[in-house]
């Protein structure tokens, strides 16, 4: 189970996912920004496949393209879009943002140049049969405390929104 | 590529062939499902369903299609024009794209060649028609925004809450199947469910403890395709015709022609997730070998849509809050009950 083509489909997701995700930040319209995301995440989700992580590839799918997104829609449909397309966006926090992004460019070159070593040269192949079983035993045996902790922390952030949401009982 | 035995080529002149059979079979039966709703509504309610068109009214179907194409197929002033021709489009080729995971059966021989009846089986086939059904959610929902009007986007709104609800509950059912069968091929979950008890009792899926699961999905598929008692979507009496009010002619069509492949398509796999797919008695000559089981299969998922018919029949629709709790306060906890006990029956026999 070679894939066809490699290099090709690799410059052309990379390329899908860079220019939907640069039309995320510059389009006007909430909605259109909203599309855009999908189509990153759907592109991301074909890198993974490329990776020889068929169930990643699916849950990537079905968790942020399809689930999450809905939720981002939803809530930015219910926006009044004309308005909020007439005020001003981009506040002054430009100069912020752009030394936060430069830093996290640098970050990922330095860890590109010098921690080169760290990551395998190749990464190990998993036969496609294997692979949910594989990923299965990694979150609950190897990995079982980090993703313990993370469930906590979402069980956390879902706590939260509920307060806040709810009505002040006076 | 999984080719088996098969030249490259060869492969991909049999994907085409069974590319164009399969969406062929699929177009009319969705024409034909539309006719068998009209007519067994129709009889349930006392009347004739349609007669006018062919005997019994089987030419229906045909005479709706051109009625179709000829309407004026107008856009309305003040719609987002580019989603608005988008959602249609994005909703029938998700609901086209889901059925070309779904094996009809077993490999037949043609010509000395060994052709799996399915156009593609992947190892995590359910998860891929989980991820298409869920992207075919956007059809829906952007139909329902881009139209500006505010019947369409209520009945936009609620198609993507509901949706997004029940696909949790759906997916959860799915997971005992899962861990009963060990695989996410469809292909192998069906051959998993092959065999009987006592020589008379199918080992089905749902004979296997898994009737609390089939009863969850069959509960979810409804709501995820927008049936009753779970269209609320487009609840007319409400909403006038929900997300696509706005819609006329083909692209109006279009969405109809999803909602009956989706229906098709969750009746397919309810048959393999839970009734053993094309399992049955095979007997006879070898072309009744290669035949029966397509027979068997298709038997089930007519079963599954007169029962689809037979529901719409009878049940009145949801209100919009009983929909919703039902889903997280019903649905929900019993999924994973049931995810749970299974789990640990399975682990404690192994």
């Amino acid at each position: 189970m070679t894939p066809i083509a490699p290099t090709f489909f690799f410059y052309f997701l990379s390329a899908v996912a860079l220019i939907s995700a640069i039309l995320v930040i510059t389009r006007k319209n909430p909605v259109h920004s909203a599309l855009a995301l999908i189509v990153t995440l759907l592109s991301l989700a074909g890198l993974y496949l490329m990776l020889y992580a068929p169930f990643v590839t699916g849950v990537q799918v079905i968790v942020y393209a399809g689930g999450i997104m809905v939720l981002f829609l939803f809530v930015i449909m219910l926006v009044n879009i004309e308005r909020a397309m007439k005020e001003e966006e981009f506040n002054k926090q430009w100069i912020a943002g752009l030394i936060a992004s430069l830093l996290l460019g640098g970050l990922f070159l330095a860890v590109y140049f010098k921690g080169r070593a760290i990551f395998p040269s190749e990464f190990t192949k998993i036969p496609e049969q294997m692979n949910t079983q594989q990923v299965g035993m990694l979150i609950f045996q190897n990995y079982l405390l980090p993703f313990e902790i993370a469930s906590l922390l979402l069980l956390v952030a879902i706590v939260g929104a509920v307060v806040m949401a709810k009505k002040k009982l006076s | 590529m999984p080719t088996g035995n098969l030249s490259v080529t060869t492969f991909v002149i049999a994907s085409i062939i069974k590319i164009a059979i399969v969406l062929w079979v699929l177009l009319t039966a969705v024409a034909y499902t539309v006719w068998l709703e009209r007519k067994v509504v129709g009889h349930i309610q006392n009347r004739w369903g349609p007669t006018r068109v062919g005997p019994f009214g089987l030419l229906q179907p045909l005479a709706d299609g051109l009625k179709f194409i000829f309407k004026e197929d107008l856009t309305p002033p003040y719609v987002h024009k580019f989603l608005y021709i988008l959602a249609p489009m994005l909703a029938l080729s998700m609901s086209l794209i889901a059925i070309c995971l779904i094996p009809f059966g077993n490999s037949v021989n043609i010509a000395g060649m060994n052709i799996p009846l399915q156009i593609t089986d992947t190892n995590i086939a359910l998860l891929i028609i989980l991820g298409i059904t869920s992207i075919a959610v956007y059809g829906v929902a952007l139909a329902g925004w881009s139209s500006n009007s505010k019947y369409s986007l209520l009945g936009g709104l609620r198609a993507s809450a509901q949706m997004i609800s029940y696909e949790v509950a759906l997916g959860l059912s799915l997971v005992g199947v899962l861990i009963l069968c060990g695989t996410f091929s469809l292909h192998g979950i069906v051959e998993a469910q092959t065999g009987t008890w006592f020589g008379f009792i199918p080992k089905w899926n749902i004979f296997k403890g898994q009737f609390i699961a089939f009863f969850i999905y069959i509960m979810a598929a409804y709501a995820e395709t927008n049936r009753i008692p779970f269209d609320l979507p487009e609840a007319e009496t409400e909403l006038v015709a929900g997300y696509h009010t706005e819609y006329s002619s083909m692209k109006f069509a279009m969405f109809f022609m999803a909602e009956y492949s989706n229906m098709v398509t969750v009746a397919c796999l309810a048959s393999i997730l839970f009734l053993g797919g094309w399992t049955g008695p095979v007997f006879g000559p070898p072309i009744l070998h290669a035949l029966l089981p397509i027979f068997w299969f298709a038997l089930r998922v007519l079963f599954f849509i007169f029962v689809y018919i037979w529901v719409r029949g009878t049940l009145p629709r949801f209100r919009y809050d009983q929909l919703m709790s039902f889903a997280w306060k019903f649905l929900l906890p019993l999924a994973i009950a049931n995810v749970m006990i299974t789990a640990l029956v399975v682990a404690l026999r192994s």
